[in-house]
């Protein structure tokens, strides 16, 4: 294997990288230079560690991507770098919130489908208010929103519907009605990125409920079925339309 | 005999408990010491030079959850279900962190100028109900001497009176 001399990561960040390429980070980072780490400028370097995100491994003094895609970088807290990639098929990760379609009931856990290669277990005890006697009133078919609290890859994925102090804060059951439907991982991201057009562009719309799943599942419910499905045909055509297209689409819907 | 018996007794009786009591602390140390270097010298241990522990500063994420900065998952516009409209707000600001103290203020329906006021009455209302029944008698009076002199034949009687509640015939 030749060994590849690495580009430094912050002259790439935007750029795209392919697995295989190395990227360094600046001399205060790598593990041999922790005496001199002192003796740096506060202004100069980040304080903290660096988070290594999705699409990148820890190699060394430096970073190996495994994903192709854009790279990332963000400079809060320690900085945090990672690989904007494209993917459809989802791999289940801790505090992802998902959308879950109920498969069985096996004694006092469900399955759960949530698209990855096993089916997740979520336990009856997991929703907010449930005791042994007090069980809530689940059926196979049904959807959950929840998180994930172990998903890794040696042992089966396992589904909450509470957070850490014990509320729900919105997971459990999706009520009855609604569309459910299955885009990519990179559109999803889109979606939940902070004043996203397409979400607020589609607000004006109609008035309309939206959940989304890290799994790549939407769940649209509007007052008609003419409705839901207009918005879930523009949610999955937008992903391939430019700005000046989906806004000449929704001026159309919004004329009619 | 007791002579004899000192010099011909084995280490291990000597190092048993009922025996020691009557040493002095020094030797009983001793034999502590000694005994710890029997046992750590049992122990093996790894000829090697110590190698120095890599402290990493890098930390691998598979989220994307804590790279960017994403909303929370359910949405709701123009009112379709207030309650996750209630949500998104909560669950948006909590990442921001901004106006959580604000509305923690801005909830209280009692300002707190009445609610000290109200407490203060308060307090001293309940605390006659635990008084006794001399002490009850003696505040009423207390009380009535402040209020009309004329009244403080009648009103002695009455509100014990007053305090019964009458009978209510249903009607038919």
């Amino acid at each position: 294997m030749a060994a590849e001399r690495g580009a430094a990561a912050e002259a790439l960040v935007g750029q795209v990288v392919l697995p295989g390429d190395l990227l360094l980070l600046p001399a205060h980072y790598s593990e041999d230079a922790e005496g001199e780490r002192l003796r740096l400028s506060t202004g100069a370097a980040p304080q903290g560690r660096l988070l290594c995100g999705p699409g990148l491994r820890r190699s060394g003094a430096g970073l190996l991507v495994t994903k192709c895609g854009l790279l990332r970088h963000r400079p809060a807290g320690g900085g945090v770098y990672w690989v904007d990639s494209q993917q459809k098929r989802y791999v289940p990760v801790k505090g992802d919130h998902v959308i879950g379609i109920v498969t069985a009931k096996a004694g006092d856990v469900f399955r759960l489908d949530v698209g990855g290669s096993e089916p997740a277990s979520l336990s009856y005890l997991a929703f907010e208010g449930a005791t042994k006697r007090n069980r809530p009133n689940v059926q196979v078919g049904d959807l959950i929103y929840g998180q994930f609290v172990v998903a890794n890859k040696d042992m089966e994925p396992e589904m909450v519907c509470i957070d850490s102090s014990g509320k729900s804060s919105g997971m459990g059951i999706i009520g009855q009605d609604g569309f459910l439907f299955k885009v990519s991982l990179g559109l999803i991201r889109k979606l939940l990125a902070p004043k996203c057009e397409i979400i607020q562009e589609l607000s004006q719309l109609y008035p309309f409920e939206l959940v989304l799943g890290m799994n790549g599942r939407i769940w649209v419910k509007a007052k008609t079925v003419q409705q839901t499905l207009i918005i879930v045909n523009i949610l999955e055509a937008c992903e391939y339309m430019t700005a000046e297209q989906r806004k000449q689409a929704l001026a159309k819907l919004s004329g009619n | 005999m007791a002579g004899e018996v000192k010099t011909k007794l084995s280490k291990n009786l000597l190092r048993m408990k009922f025996m020691q009591r009557g040493l002095d602390s020094q030797t009983k140390k001793q034999l502590e010491e000694e005994e710890k270097k029997i046992i750590s010298e049992e122990h093996w241990y790894l000829d090697v030079p110590d190698l120095k522990e890599k402290e990493s500063c890098i930390i691998e994420e598979r989220s994307f959850l804590r790279c960017e900065d994403l909303v929370y998952g359910r949405m709701s516009f123009k009112g379709f279900n207030p309650e996750v409209e209630k949500l998104m707000i909560q669950m948006n600001s909590k990442c921001k962190e901004e106006e959580i103290e604000e509305d923690d203020k801005m909830e209280a329906d009692v300002s707190d100028e009445e609610m000290a006021r109200r407490y203060e009455t308060l307090v001293g209302t309940i605390g006659k109900k635990f008084l006794r029944k001399r002490d009850q008698r003696v505040l009423k009076n207390d009380d009535e001497d402040e209020d009309d002199e004329v009244e403080e034949g009648n009103s002695n009687t009455r509100p014990s009176k007053r305090a019964k509640k009458m009978f209510l015939k249903p009607q038919d």
